[in-house]
């Protein structure tokens, strides 16, 4: 308030009117859109569904599923987004606690696994597809360092891959904090905190984003990034020497999703969107990159994906992981964010 | 009015219309720094004192700031890299500026054109550099002997790089303006040329060095674009306040890391400005301009540090160009331009490239007008001296305010819920804006000399033929002063085009700028298209300032005649 004050003593009213007519025309039928989908998807989603509603513009606010959150929490108050399509489906949850999410049941949910779609009625929000973690091995490199192939997530912690691990840090990156949520289900609370302290002793680096240690592995920049399967299979089809591994123990996965913030000064256009985001034509886009979406009938094999994907996804407790959420991120951060990279 | 003028005896000069207009531009000019820069930077403050709801909390988060080591582990690594940074920045730039000053070296124009490469690319890209050079795939990493790059060595590395243009044109200014008749009496003495070099060159530009060191140490300690490139875990405050905001949105905390790094940078600031004070003092009208004699050892030795340099400097482009153009480093060297398909990555692909223009475009048309003007009112107008030594302070502020302080306290001040003007919040124009505000210093010190030339009988004649001062400014003072206000442009549109660190917080979704594509594209591991983008921002920059120097000439040839007796 007292910014506000300063200002309005400040400002001659000459300045601000003559700097307010700029602001006066905006359009109507667009819809600013946060998203963590991968950006090289980005163009294709807006094109897609412009096939449909060419009416309908999408401004896209893109970054990883850490920064998208901690955005959308930071603007609670004075909301920027009108809709959210492709954030993880814990982030959407904690946002659903917050009273952030505008609850609505989109035509055609009926075609949904039930997996994928709010406990609530009517939902607030609506899976797209599952993305899974996997392990990025670059085979040069495992030549020239002569170590065997890690079959399991223990596997990791032994001293053969001391300095030859990077994984993303999960306060920033949603693919980091579906590892982190899964090993602690994976090996309870305890067994999961310690699995990660042997873990971090061969940690060469926690990175910003989700893809980022799977692309270095790609590059050999370091020979093993933990990653998720998408971003695998697609550096595998760029070239990249890499083997994309599913731990033994299980995998942990998050959904992406779809909700409308609350207060949207658009809320048709929001509702055509997601009408449109739980469509088949949508559900085959998502299929393009991800093997697991929300209409389970219409997935078909990707290329480059890594058998067993589907057995190998734990049951897992989403409500579970977002409620404890912030404790989780908090604890990983006291024990091991010095060797994080500047983000 | 002449008449009652004439008959009724003036004691004070009379304020006329003319006085009153320049006033009034005065305060329109000042109002806009005060916009632009004194609440933002009051937002910011005000910020660190708040807690998250907005209320105030006192000294809380410093407290919690300096109980976690994590964080105040950054301000001695910071210290520690912006101090060796200097140290080795200053002595090669020293050599190098002795070696273009007081030596017989070929190709002198050429060696100090190549060492403005740095100022022509973002801070990221020698960072990206040494990744390729240095990284565990590096081309040349043995060199390093089995250190990592990433860290203190990287970070120094880079900031070597970034900071060297800047030193040396302060050294060689500084070298320049040394006095024969000291070196001949040194001669005719039979000092030893060690004893010559220690008790009359050393002296004679020890306000240069001074001030060098500490525009270097400056620009290091706020510097965040190699840090966040080749940093890895090594936390500095610069990325610590990027980390804060970006990474946890946790505004509070970044405010404060902020305020931590404003107080160096505010120090060196206002001690390099006592320095430069009495520099001036220095060169006497009798002095006589030293001519270097040749010495072939000597000439030689600088000649290969020359080129030393010059390969250093070069090479760290051509390493970016070279991976911008490989297929998938290491492993498939063919060449390729698919890493210029920056559409399907982050970072907002070729828009953000064509932003980029127009910012910087925007920035040099803008800001030169805002730039002169505000320093034409100052130097040349009459009268109204508190407020115009009010302004002269708010065109001083920008040099000593980091770019990442300045983009955070914009966030605090323009997306304020209540503030009128938060409609240009992730809009073009508040990125010209903060632009032109954040490289102000430099721009209005470079009008302001170009005026003190001036004779004020202009103005005196002017006014005395009754012409209003704004047909003197058009007519007279514009055209004298076009190569400075060329250069004015020039240094802002090529800044404009390399920076990210104010940028980096305010850009929005339509607005994204190639040098923030570059970092997003590392960030997200694209690291050779990063690079792609990197060079483009150079050749862009280097053409226009190509264009600059072309144009100038032509312009000096036909404008500035009168300067040549």
């Amino acid at each position: 308030m007292q910014l506000a004050t300063l200002f309005h003593r400040g400002v001659t009213t000459v300045a601000a009117a003559g700097l307010l007519a700029v602001s006066a025309a905006t359009s109507a039928a667009t819809l600013t859109v946060y998203t963590a989908v991968e950006a090289e998807d980005l163009k294709k989603y807006a094109a897609r569904f412009n096939e449909d509603h060419p009416d309908i513009e999408i401004k896209w606010v893109r970054d990883s599923t850490g920064i998208i959150t901690a955005k959308l929490l930071a603007e609670k108050n004075n909301p920027k987004a009108d809709v959210i399509w492709g954030l993880a489906a814990t982030s959407l949850l904690l946002m659903k606690s917050e009273g952030m999410l505008h609850p609505y049941q989109p035509r055609g949910i009926e075609r949904l696994d039930p997996k994928f779609v709010d406990k609530d009625d009517p939902p607030a929000w609506t899976g797209m597809d599952a993305w899974v973690a996997s392990i990025c091995v670059n085979t040069v490199e495992q030549k020239k360092h002569g170590f065997a192939t890690p079959t399991s997530w223990v596997d990791l912690t032994r001293p053969e891959y001391r300095g030859h691990v990077a994984m993303p840090n999960p306060n920033s990156s949603g693919t980091g904090f579906l590892d982190v949520s899964s090993w602690l289900q994976i090996f309870g609370e305890e067994g999961g905190w310690q699995f990660m302290d042997a873990l971090h002793e061969n940690i060469s680096h926690y990175t910003h984003s989700g893809s980022k240690p799977c692309k270095q592995a790609a590059r050999g920049e370091v020979p093993i990034g933990i990653s998720f399967a998408f971003r695998g299979a697609k550096s595998k089809a760029d070239g990249a020497p890499i083997d994309i591994i599913v731990p033994s123990e299980g995998i942990g996965w998050d959904m992406e999703a779809t909700a409308i913030v609350k207060g949207t000064e658009n809320l048709k256009a929001a509702q055509t969107l997601v009408d449109w985001s739980v469509s088949e034509k949508a559900n085959m886009m998502y299929n393009e990159g991800y093997a697991v979406v929300a209409i389970a009938e219409l997935a078909k094999p990707v290329e480059h994906f890594p058998e067993g994907i589907l057995g190998g996804m734990i049951d897992n407790d989403f409500e579970w992981a977002a409620n404890n959420r912030k404790r989780i991120l908090g604890e990983w951060q006291a024990r091991y964010d010095s060797k994080s990279e500047a983000k | 009015m002449t008449e009652s003028a004439l008959r009724a005896p003036i004691v004070k000069p009379k304020v006329g219309r003319d006085d009153w207009t320049m006033r009034a531009f005065i305060g329109v000019i000042g109002l806009y720094l005060v916009i632009t820069l004194a609440f933002p930077l009051y937002a910011m403050m005000s910020k660190s004192v708040r807690d998250n709801d907005g209320a105030f909390v006192g000294l809380a988060n410093y407290i919690e700031y300096f109980a976690t080591p994590a964080l105040t582990w950054s301000i001695g690594n910071s210290l520690q890299v912006a101090t060796i940074t200097t140290l080795i920045t200053v002595t090669i730039a020293f050599t190098f500026a002795y070696a273009l000053t007081r030596s017989c070296i070929p190709l002198k124009g050429l060696f100090q054109s190549i060492t403005m490469i740095p100022i022509l690319v973002p801070s990221l890209l020698p960072g990206i550099a040494l990744v390729y050079l240095f990284g565990t795939q590096g081309l040349i990493k043995e060199l390093l002997f089995g250190y990592s790059i990433y860290g203190p060595i990287g970070i120094v590395i880079a900031e070597v790089f970034f900071t060297l243009p800047h030193a040396i044109i302060i050294l060689i200014t500084s070298l320049s303006i040394a006095d024969a008749r000291l070196y001949e009496a040194a001669v005719a003495l039979r000092t030893s040329r060690l004893r010559i070099f220690l008790t009359v060159t050393l002296p004679g530009c020890r306000y240069g060095l001074i001030s060098a060191a500490f525009v270097v140490f400056t620009l290091a300690i706020t510097d965040f674009g190699a840090p966040k490139v080749i940093g890895g875990d090594f936390n500095v405050l610069a990325t610590d306040i990027y980390k804060q905001v970006i990474g946890q949105q946790n505004f509070e905390m970044g405010a404060v890391v902020s305020v931590v790094l404003l107080i160096p940078a505010v120090l060196a600031f206002a001690i390099d400005r006592v320095v430069q004070r009495r520099q001036v003092a220095l060169l006497s009208s009798r002095a006589v301009t030293l001519e270097p004699r040749p010495n072939r050892g000597f000439d030689a030795a600088m000649l290969g540090f020359c080129v030393l340099v010059s390969v250093f400097l070069i090479g760290m482009l051509g390493v970016c160009q070279f991976a911008a153009l490989v297929k998938f480093y290491p492993y498939d060297l063919s060449l390729s331009l698919k890493n210029y398909n920056f559409d399907v990555m982050d970072g907002g692909g070729w828009s953000s490239y064509w932003n980029s223009i127009r910012m910087a475009t925007y920035t040099a048309g803008f800001g030169t007008v805002v730039v002169f003007s505000g320093a034409y009112l100052v130097e040349k107008g009459r009268g109204f001296r508190a407020g115009r030594t009010l302004f002269q302070l708010l065109a001083m502020m920008p040099m000593a305010v980091p770019g990442l302080v300045l983009g955070l306290a914009y966030i605090f001040f323009f997306n304020h819920p209540n503030n009128p003007l938060g409609f240009l919040y992730h809009t073009m124009a508040i990125l010209v804006i903060s632009t032109i505000v954040h490289f102000y210093t430099v721009a209005h010190l470079t009008a302001v000399t170009a005026l003190k030339q001036m004779d004020p009988e202009f103005e005196a004649v002017g006014a005395s033929l009754k012409a209003p001062f704004h047909r003197t400014f058009r007519r007279v003072t514009v055209p004298v002063c076009l190569p400075a206000i060329l250069d004015i442009m020039i240094y802002l549109f090529v800044n404009a085009m390399t920076t990210v660190s104010a940028v980096v917080f305010i850009y929005g979704p339509d607005t994204n700028l190639a040098s923030v594509a570059v970092l997003n594209m590392d960030d997200a591991g694209d690291i050779a298209p990063a690079a792609a983008m990197g060079m483009m921002i150079f050749y862009t920059a280097a053409s226009v300032r190509l264009a600059h120097f072309l144009v100038s000439r032509h312009l000096k040839r036909r404008t500035q005649a009168w300067r040549i007796r």
